[in-house]
């Protein structure tokens, strides 16, 4: 067996800054080896889940709802199932492998003993999992060309608009990850928090047709932002309120991530 | 009798030549850590010298992980200083981590990776340059002997194969400093020899070894300085010819008995102020050179680290 081959003389040893795209980019490459074991079921799930909410909203509330304009109940649906797609393809991994990554595996103990700081780290998977958001955001469109929605130029913002709604529900997942004492705890979350605002987001109908003060916690969840910039990108036509939209999920994604940082952070440093 | 060790056919020297040759490699002061009413460490004093195996010896619950922790800044001491390889802590620990190497006591690989792709995404995480990757891994594989299971996926090895890779993993980027926590716990005879061989061929090659072990056996063969930590603080260190000398004496009497004879033989030792302890199915006596005709009959024997220990904590371990 043959040696190595010799390094180059001694050299200074680099110097690493904070938030290096090297740190990143390695933490995200553990993130794609292991998406490569599981793309097939991530994926089938990802676009079975939107087909059967077109398919049962669709076909079953398109008689009952009443949509403002001219956009079918199909077309309302299928932009409005990009945002729960996208909610739950980023907070769920956000909640679930932080937890078992950090708990069960100590992957992060290993990642932190090399030199990745926690910024780093959480950075990296929110980064991941929010890129995924964006993409898989695309499959309810796809399902929903079947059920009449057209193509337009504007869907190419829909997987940024994903990606930025991602970001900040991952960001979110990973501090519920950080506060929970036990994964049980998770349904807390799933069915006080998570449910109500995937329902409560003009996702399957508009809130328009809620009692005021119901509306106003609507306007409020981010979702509700995601719906409408993704509903105006595919069917309307995007104009200056949406602005607002966008600068309301930049926020929630910014405040998010420091959060994260900060309460991932705690636990994983003592 | 015990199988040959399996020789590790690489050089793991480290590519850079340390910076501060000749400063401590390691260094706390004055360092505390408490969890809750739990002082894990009690004003830890400690240096390495570069080039050096240093062997952080203690029963369990003692701080050596806690130390441990903190030297890679996982654990943030609440009181003193601490430096490693130059570098001040926690300001500039992610400098440091670049440049030292940690094996872990707990199994934290991914379980459903492959032995090529940990390494890959720890040449990453620990900054190999692209052209350098792929060779470090082969180069990693070859240290933790797993070339031929380079495709396995980690939940498909053995115990001994996932702390081989444990190790291989900590070397990948020739570090100058490799921090080993309990390295051989649990591990059958042969695989800790075989580790033991791969962490003196790491001495050999000028790398500065941390390892805390509660194994005596393995800080007397493997550590040329050994510090005793009990209670979070060190309270004996030296060579280990030295800390035997000094708190064992030059041999040991050991006095095999039925039960009451041996609870007589304590006593009798109690009463002359000799110093001795159970061990086993006897009672030892330590110094037994400086007993006069009052000894009773037994098998005198070397000191070893293990009667040093004992002398220094109260506590017997395995």
């Amino acid at each position: 067996m043959s040696a190595p081959a010799s390094q180059p003389a001694a050299q200074a040893p680099r110097r690493v800054g904070r938030l290096e795209p090297a740190a990143l980019a390695g933490v995200m490459s553990r993130d794609v080896a292991i998406f490569g074991r599981y793309w097939k079921a991530t994926t089938f799930s990802s676009v079975v889940q939107p087909t059967i909410y077109l398919l049962a909203f669709g076909l079953g509330l398109k008689a009952i709802a009443h949509l403002p304009g001219h956009v079918t109940y199909q077309q309302y649906v299928a932009t409005g199932v990009v945002a729960t797609a996208v909610l739950f393809s980023s907070a769920f991994p956000g909640m679930f492998n932080t937890f078992i990554r950090w708990q069960f595996q100590r992957t992060y103990d290993a990642i932190l003993a090399a030199p990745v700081d926690v910024e780093e780290l959480i950075t990296a998977e929110v980064l991941w999992i929010s890129l995924r958001a964006g993409v898989y955001g695309l499959a309810p469109l796809a399902v929903g060309f079947a059920f009449g929605l057209e193509a337009r130029w504007g869907m190419v913002a829909v997987p940024l608009i994903g990606f930025l709604t991602g970001f900040g529900f991952a960001c979110f997942g990973v501090t519920v990850a950080a506060v929970a004492k036990t994964i049980d705890n998770f349904n807390y979350i799933t069915s006080a928090v998570l449910t109500p605002m995937f329902l409560v987001a003009g996702t399957f109908f508009p809130v328009t047709n809620l009692p005021a003060g119901v509306r106003t916690i609507a306007e409020i969840n981010p979702l509700y932002h995601c719906v409408q910039l993704v509903r105006h990108a595919s069917i309307g036509g995007l104009g200056t309120g949406d602005i607002g939209h966008a600068a309301v999920l930049v926020a929630f994604a910014l405040l998010m991530w420091r959060v994260a940082i900060a309460q991932l952070g705690r636990r994983l440093i003592d | 009798m015990r199988a040959a060790p399996r020789v590790f056919p690489l050089s793991v020297a480290p590519n850079n030549l340390p910076a501060g040759a000749g400063r401590a490699a390691i260094s706390l002061a004055g360092v505390r850590k408490r969890f809750g009413e739990i002082t894990a460490v009690d004003g830890l004093d400690l240096e390495v010298e570069p080039g050096i195996c240093f062997g952080l010896l203690g029963p369990n619950g003692a701080g050596k992980s806690t130390t441990m922790r903190m030297l890679t800044a996982q654990t943030l001491a609440d009181e003193g200083s601490i430096s490693v390889l130059g570098y001040e802590l926690p300001r500039e620990s992610k400098q440091s981590r670049l440049e030292m190497g940690v094996v872990p006591q707990l199994d934290n690989l991914d379980q459903e990776l492959t032995c090529r792709q940990i390494l890959m995404v720890f040449a990453r995480l620990y900054r190999v340059p692209r052209a350098e990757r792929a060779a470090a891994v082969e180069r990693a594989l070859q240290i933790a002997n797993l070339t031929a299971r380079a495709d396995t996926i980690v939940k498909e090895l053995s115990g001994g194969m996932r702390r081989r890779l444990l190790v291989g993993r900590g070397l990948i980027h020739r570090p100058r400093l490799v921090l080993l926590d309990e390295p051989t716990v649990g591990l059958d005879p042969q695989i800790r020899q075989e580790l033991w061989t791969l962490i003196d061929g790491l001495r050999a090659d000028g790398v500065t070894v941390l390892m805390s072990t509660h194994y005596i056996e393995e800080a007397e063969r493997l550590a040329d300085t050994v510090a005793v930590m009990s209670a979070g603080r060190i309270i004996a260190r030296g060579t280990p010819a030295e800390l035997i000398g000094a708190h064992a004496g030059e041999q040991v009497l050991e006095v095999y008995g039925p039960p009451d004879r041996l609870g007589e033989v304590s006593e009798l030792a109690a009463s002359n102020g000799w110093i001795s302890r159970r061990s086993g199915p006897a009672v030892a006596i330590l110094r037994a050179e400086t007993l006069d005709g009052l000894a009773p009959e037994g098998i005198r024997r070397p000191a070893n680290l293990e009667d040093a220990f004992v002398a220094l904590t109260g506590e017997e371990i395995e």
